[in-house]
This record gives C-alpha cells, structure tokens and sequence, in this order.
C-alpha cells in the first residue's frame, strides 16, 4: 500500500502525538553465541519525528536495526508498528509493513539508472513489461513531494554521494515506506551533503514519515533529532530530548560507567623508540585524506592505544605501518630506520606484525590446514621454511606449540582453518604473531569476538610480551581494553590524531568526546587542527623526541 | 581421522566413474547403441600392447598441458592462453632444434630451453596485463592464442619452412628434421617383446613425469608454491602476509606458460616426424588440458590418471569406428567423466568439510557459557556490527 505523498497521512508532526507510536520495541532481547548483543532494549518512536539512535560501535544500534528491518530475528519481545504487533521474519515483512532502510553503504547498481535501481526488486509481476514512463512520473511525483530532486534517467555511476543516498532513500519510499532507517548515514558525505541530507529529513518529517536516525555523530544528532536514544552494552539507557542534552552529556552516557583504571606495571617503559610515524598521510578516494600527518611514537615496552570510532581511519594506519598502502605524506620508522619504502615482506621480516581487524578476510587461509596458517606472514622464516622450500615438519611443531601455549581448540594441525571456531581462529593468530617475537606489533581488535577467558588469556600474552620489550600499537574499539592496556592512549577522529591521553587520568567525559569529534572544553564541534597539533607536541613532549628529529 | 579422510577422497573417484558409466550407458541406450559391445571393446583395449603404448604416448602432452593449466588454477588463474603457448613455442623450438649450432645433448637442452623461454614469454604478456593494467587472463590469453596462431604460421611459411635441397618450390611447411642428438631417444627396450604396429615408446613421457615431480616440488613443498597456493586461497589475507600479488601473478602466468611451451614437444623430439609439421602436430592440446587438470583436480598424480583415461578414450575412436560404433560417443564419454568427477568430490568435499567441523567442535568446544548477565561495560567486542 504505497503511500500518495500529497493525501496520504501526512498529517502534521502536532497532532500525531494522539496516534500510536510509528514503532515501538519492547524487551527485544538478541543473543549470539557468546555475546548478548541486545538485552530488554525498548525504543518508543513518535510518528513523524527524528528519532536518533546513538551509542559506541558494538553497542549493538546495528543489531537492533536489523531486527527491526527483519534481517535478525530477537530470541525475545515484541516489536509493534502503528499499533499493531508484527513479526518481521524477512526484510519484505519490514518492507510490507512500512519500514525501510537505508544503508551506510549504498546498494545501488552503478550501471544502471536511477529509475532501474528504484524499481530493482519492486518491478510489477503483471504486466512483464515494466512501464517505464509510469515509474519516472512515480519517481518524479516522490521527488517534489519530499524535495529529493534525482533525475530518474541519469547513471547511478555519474551521482555524488549525496546524490546515491536520496536515490537509496527514494528506492525506500518506492516501496512505501513510512519509517526510514538510516544507517549512519552521513558516514560517506562531505559536510555539504550533510546539510542537503538534514533539509531532506525535515521534509519527509514534515510529510508525516518518521525517520529512525543512526549515529554517533553528536553534533549532528543534536541539531536535527526531536528524540534521542542512547544505547549501551546491547541495551537503552535513557531518551532525551536535544534541548534538555549537551554533546558531553549524550558523550558521557554513551560511554557509560567510570572506566577501568589501568593495571599497574611493574616494568618501566623504556626510551628507545621502536617504532615512529612522521607525518603520515594516506590519500583518499577525494580530497579528504583517510589519515592526516599522523606523529607517533612507540617505544619498547610500550603500548600504544588507538582510539576513535570504527572508520576514523585505523584501518589505514595498520595498511601504513605494514605497508600495505602507499603514503601520501610522511614516513614510517623501526629501530629509526626509514621503512617506508619497503615491502610488507621486508616489514614483516624485520620484526613487525600484525594481528588484522578482520581475521577471516585478512588473516586466515580457510582451506588451508592449522600448521599453513601459522607459516601465513611468517613463510619466509624459521621455523616455516628451510632455504627455498616449506619445513612442513618444523611448521607442525611450531603449530603444535601454538595450540598448546594459546589453548586453542582443535583436533590437530591438520584441520582446516575454517573448521575453528572464531575465538580459536583469533588465538591461532595471537599465537602466530607473538611466537615469532617481533619487536614491533600492530594489533586490531584482538579479542574481538573471543570469550571472556580467552581474553583475558590473549591480554596477559600482551603484557608479557611488553614486559618483555615489545612495542605495540593497539587498535580497539573496547574501551576497557584500551585502558586496561595502553600506556598511552591517542584518539584518532576522522582520519586525525585529535588527543593523546594518559589512560590513567583520562576521563570519561573527555575521551567520549574526543572519539565524536566534540570539543571537551566547550562542548562545541572539536577544532582539529588545533587538537591535532597539541596531540603531536604532547607525543613529543612525553616521548622526548624533538620536534621533527629522529629519535636519539 | 586421517584415515577417513583417504577413504573419503577416494570415495570421490569411485563415484565418479560409477555416474559416468551409468549415464553413458543411457546415452548408448537412447541413441541405440549396445552399451555391452562398447564397453568390452574399451575392455579390449586395456589388453592390446600397441593400443596400451599408443595411450601412454598420448597422454604425455595431455599432462603437461594439464599441470600447465593447473598451476593457474592452483592461483585462480585461468591460463586459456596453453593451446597458443605450445604452438608457437613448438613451431620456435623445432626451428631452433636444426638451426642452434649446439653440440651434443646440448642440443636437445637447447631445444627444450627455447620452448619453455617462448611459451612462458608469450604467457607473461598475459601475466603482466593481468598484474599492472587488471586485464582478465581469459580475455586476453583467449586473443593471444589467435594472434599465436597466426604467428605461428607466419613465422613457419616465411622463416622456419625447411628449403628443398634441389632448390625447387615445396609447398610442404615443415621445418627441417632435428638431428640425431636432439632427439629423444625411444623407450622400447621397456617394453618385452615387439610393439604391433610399428609404433615406439616415446621417451616424451618420462619428461611429462619429470614436470609432474617439478610441479608437485615447486607447488606443495616450495615456499614459492606456499605463497602462489595462499594467493589463490585468500589473495588479501595473502598480501597481508607479505605476498607480492602482482609479482606472484605474473610468475605464476609465466610459470604455467613455460611448462606449456613443452606440451608440443612430442612430435619434435620423442617421435617421427622429428619437426614442426602442419599434420602432425597436434592441435586442440591446450582446451583438452583444461578439461584434464578439472579431471584430476590439480592434483600431480590425479592429472596422471586424468590424461590416461582421456588419451584412452582417444585412440579408442580408431577401432570404434571399425567396429561400426559412432566414434563421437567417446568424446562424450570424456565430457561424461569431467562433470561427473566435478560433482561427485563437490559431494564429497561438502560431507568431508561438515564432518570436520563437527569433530573440531566436539574437540572440547567447551566455550564457558555466555554470562548471564552482561558486564555493565561499554562495548562487548564481538557485537556483529
């Protein structure tokens, strides 16, 4: 039942306040193995209002979505659209009943038009034809109605990022959709775009649509929200209204508690610099760059935690320490050795490893037995090889040792990878990594989807390792591993180092902020230039490098 | 456990040639054929000494062209580009063969040299399109084999084509016949007793076996094989781990192209005619190979088996046909063969694969249940996000 956009309900934001609420979820509750990713969440959304959902990557805003879009299923509570209980098995049972979303990466075809891509998965079954010139005046007719202006001819490939997401909301309301779930949506927009995007919400709210707003961009939440919902650990904390909230507040409630204070180590840091980027950039697809002049310093024993939102660019600065990208700017330094031109061979090599952000993707062969992936990074080394070929006998053992220092759960070392559970996969990996001593590590999210005792197992084979010397840069969206672990604590927003902080004496409030591109003082937009040029002085202050000197 | 698994993959083979012999014996039903007569002739053919050393003979090119293939797929390449690399790699080679002014044996390393040098060139165009402009192999290895093709012919009427010695005009194109010491010698003091039919063993053989135990080495037992076996299997968890992904496609092209350029060999130095002629140099090598590696899996000792059964299956269409049997239903028996042998360890593989995760998971998957009651921190890692 596609809506007329003109007749329709669209009636105005004052009066919906009588009717039922566009959605409400009640007590959903969603397990995975192992991990609660959603407990008791209950979420009111007024109709035809912004209903902004905020929270931490991995507070489980995205689960939730897909329960409400069908694509998960809770294990309990009830989820109720205008009224009505439904169940939503299936992204049509959402589509059918009026929910649609749109998400942070477009799923546009870019070789067809605009029109085609609306239509795609909508065509009419009778007649086969599709008629075209019915669907461009449908299309047309959207577009004035909720002033989202896409010629309906023009290439999806020729669009802007703007320009792909009012066609991706267009496909949305096609379908007739009167709840919008938008999906971190200013994500891939520039901030110009961001403003088109606004002005767009407020005319489908003002049309009587309700949009359901994802995000952990304060400001923007703040400035166009009539209602926020903080969630946190998997579950609602609280809604607020923006003008009763500052950034700080809705930065400190997502974060929550008072944050772990970091064990106390009885080995001392030390002054030799292992590891040091100078000015490291990496270009963007536009104009942004993905990393902007990244001054750090690693020393050995020392571990460095980088945090900020997922995105921010921490992906690319693993790629630039392994070298698994070009730099635009700047240079990477081991032991005060330029490294920057060399390969990730030569890197890894040297004694720089790795633990990827994504061991399946980046880190695992899946048909390969357990020993061919222990050689995996290492398989030009002893114990994985003798001159020119494989020592199959010495990986075995090398493997064999792994799985008993790691505890890592398997039949033996010739069981294909895959065949492992994830928390297994991850300490095989650990395992490999820390085996071959490297003297610097770069670690992303190594615990990730691991159960609570092999975390604490793979955070006790950190520190021993940093007591033993080993410099490492760790990558983490857990807040409580980065302080449990780090020494040192800098915060990287979009794609800048903004802050470094003593995790000791950090508060909460302040690395919420800095992780949302909020300033702490004023609680405004962050100015980062000037963040970021006080971060690189403390780094140097506190490193005892000089400014723009090698290390001593 | 390991012992399930040999049982298993050898489950594979026998079902396969079990659904090949069904279905063609439905086929031979329907198109009204006595499957009987066709299969006791096949049986006879097991038996016969010359038919028996005129399938080993024929199976040599079919291996290396298959492990050429193979070691593309081994990178998830797919090397099309065989049937041009040997050809023009045979017709240089064989030229090469009477004019290198080579000494001895040298001789024949000389011309085995050239063949491997040309068809890996030709390959590594390939290679490098694939590597630096992200040109599909199969596009262009498919245009180079037609440019080789032409080439070959060229280079055949206008450089190699061997001068009749009283100077008359002999539209014959051949290349002159390699000398003595760059041939192979035959194999036939092997074989008791004499070969029906005047035919030899060709040492060509002992050189697809010789590139079969090359392949196994350089694939399964060399740190190169480990990186090109890792690139096909996970190419960015490959490159993360230090891998060159564009040097290593490039070699690998260039690799599975010099194993190619030997697959035309046979006629040149093993066998009569001793050079490059235009009749009896085979063509189609290099699609049959395909056909082959799919059929033995990649596997050095299963392409063994592969390239017997299909060079079996080839010279059992001249006594076919003077039985009166349609000769084509070996070559349908062949197709027959590769889907089955496809299907049946896709089969096998899926039981072997579940089987396994269900052991690893008994092996003590015992996880401590997820707490009850969440810790109140922020951000549980492992949320799916």
């Amino acid at each position: 039942m596609p809506p007329t956009p003109t007749a329709g309900g669209a009636a105005p934001a004052e009066v919906t306040a009588q009717r039922p609420p566009a959605v409400e979820l009640e007590g959903i509750t969603k397990r995975f193995p192992g991990v609660v990713a959603n407990r008791d969440v209950h979420l009111r959304v007024e109709p035809g209002t912004i209903h902004a959902v905020v929270g931490e990557n991995g507070a489980g805003k995205s689960t939730l979505m897909k329960i409400l879009y069908g694509m998960q299923r809770p294990d309990e509570g009830t989820i109720t659209v205008d009224g009505e209980q439904v169940s939503l098995k299936r992204p049509t049972d959402a589509i059918k009943a009026g929910i649609g979303m749109v998400h942070q990466h477009f799923m546009l075809a870019d070789n067809l038009t605009v029109l085609e891509n609306v239509v795609l998965g909508s065509e009419p079954k009778v007649p086969i034809v599709l008629s075209r010139r019915r669907a461009r005046e449908r299309i047309r007719e959207l577009g004035r109605a909720y002033g989202l202006a896409v010629d309906p001819d023009a290439l999806v490939e020729d669009l802007g990022g703007g320009a792909r997401q009012r066609v991706e909301i267009l496909k949305v309301l096609y379908r007739g959709a009167r709840v919008l779930i938008l999906d971190e949506p200013t994500a891939v927009l520039v901030p110009q775009e961001v403003d088109e995007l606004f002005a767009n919400l407020q005319e489908l709210k003002r049309e009587g649509l309700t949009v359901l707003f994802i995000s952990h961009k304060l400001d923007e939440v703040l400035s166009v929200a009539d209602a926020i919902t903080v969630i946190r650990a998997g579950t609602t904390v609280t809604t607020v209204t923006p003008d009763e909230v500052t950034a700080r507040d809705l930065a400190n409630l997502m974060v929550g508690h008072e944050l772990p204070s970091p064990e106390p180590r009885d080995t001392e840091i030390t002054d030799t610099v292992e590891l040091s980027l100078r000015g490291v950039t990496v270009a963007g697809a536009d104009e942004r760059p993905l990393l902007h002049g990244i001054d750090l310093v690693i020393r050995r024993g020392e571990i460095v935690g980088v945090a900020g939102v997922e995105g921010n660019g921490q992906s690319e600065l693993l790629a630039a320490v392994m070298g698994l990208v070009e730099l635009a700017h700047g240079s990477v330094l081991v032991g005060g050795e330029d490294i920057s031109g060399w390969s990730t061979r030569e890197r890894r090599e040297r004694g720089i490893a790795c633990v990827p952000e994504d061991r399946q993707r980046d880190g695992l062969l899946h048909d390969a037995p357990l020993w061919e992936n222990t050689a995996l990074g290492q398989q030009t080394q002893a114990p994985y090889v003798r001159g020119r070929f494989m020592d199959r006998a010495g990986a075995r053992r090398r493997t064999v040792e792994i799985i008993e220092t790691y505890g890592v759960r398997t039949p033996g070392t010739e069981v294909r990878a895959g065949a492992l559970s994830g928390g297994n996969q991850q300490k095989l990996i650990m395992g490999r990594e820390l085996t071959a001593e490297p003297r610097v590590l770069v670690a992303a999210h190594p615990t990730r989807g691991v159960d609570v005792g092999a975390q604490a197992a793979i955070w006790a084979e950190l520190r021993e390792a940093r007591d033993a010397g080993l410099a490492v840069l760790l990558i983490s969206a857990d807040l409580d591993e980065l302080i449990g672990l780090s020494d040192t604590l800098v915060v990287l927003y979009g794609g800048r180092m903004v802050a470094r902080l003593d995790p000791a004496s950090t508060s909460l409030d302040d690395l919420g902020c800095y992780m949302t591109g909020t300033d702490p003082a004023g609680g405004d937009e962050l100015d980062v230039d000037t963040a970021a040029a006080q971060a690189v002085a403390a780094d140097r202050a506190a490193t005892g490098t000089p400014d723009g000197a090698g290390p001593g | 456990m390991k012992a399930d698994r040999i049982l298993l993959s050898l489950a594979a083979p026998v079902l396969a040639i079990a659904l090949a012999v069904i279905v063609s014996t439905g086929v031979l039903l329907v198109s009204g054929n006595s499957p009987g007569e066709v299969f006791s002739l096949l049986g006879d053919q097991t038996t016969q000494l010359g038919e028996i050393v005129k399938t080993i003979n024929r199976a040599g090119p079919y291996y290396i062209s298959a492990v050429a293939v193979a070691i593309g797929f081994k990178m998830k390449l797919f090397n099309i580009g065989v049937e041009g690399q040997y050809r023009l790699a045979g017709v240089v080679a064989a030229a090469a063969g009477f004019s290198l002014p080579l000494p001895g044996y040298t001789r024949l390393i000389g011309v085995l040299a050239v063949a491997v040098l040309v068809g890996s060139a030709w390959a590594g165009i390939a290679g490098l399109l694939r590597a630096y402009r992200g040109v599909s192999e199969v596009i262009s290895t498919i245009m180079l084999n037609t440019i080789a093709l032409g080439m070959t012919a060229f280079l055949l009427t206008r450089y190699f084509k061997e001068e009749s010695a009283d100077g008359t005009v002999d539209f014959a194109t051949r290349t002159a016949r390699i000398p003595q010491d760059g041939r192979l010698p035959d194999l036939d003091w092997l074989i008791p007793g004499e070969i029906p039919g005047g035919v030899h063993l060709n040492a060509f053989v002992i050189l697809a076996a010789l590139v079969g135990v090359g392949y196994w080495i350089l694939i399964w037992r060399s740190r190169f094989g480990y990186d090109l076996r890792a690139s096909g299997a996970n190419p960015v968890a490959a490159r993360a781990s230090g891998v060159d992904a564009r040097r290593m496609t490039f070699l690998a092209m260039a690799i599975s192209g010099g194993v190619a350029g030997l697959v035309g060999l046979s006629t040149i130095i093993g066998e009569e005619p001793y050079s490059y002629t235009d009749e009896s140099f085979l063509a189609g090598l290099g699609f049959t190979g395909i056909a082959i590696a799919l059929l033995g899996r990649n596997n050095p000792i299963g392409i063994a088996f592969g390239a017997l059964l299909w060079s079996f299956m080839d010279i059992a269409k001249t006594p076919m046909s003077r039985s009166d049997l349609p000769r084509e239903i070996t070559t349908i028996m062949q197709g027959i063969t590769v889907l089955s042998v496809v299907i049946a360890y896709q089969v096998v593989e899926r039981v072997v694969e579940r089987r396994e995760a269900a052991i690893t998971a008994r092996s003590g998957e015992s996880e401590p249940p997820p707490p009850a009651d969440p810790p109140s921190e922020p951000a549980t890692a492992g949320v799916p996000t």
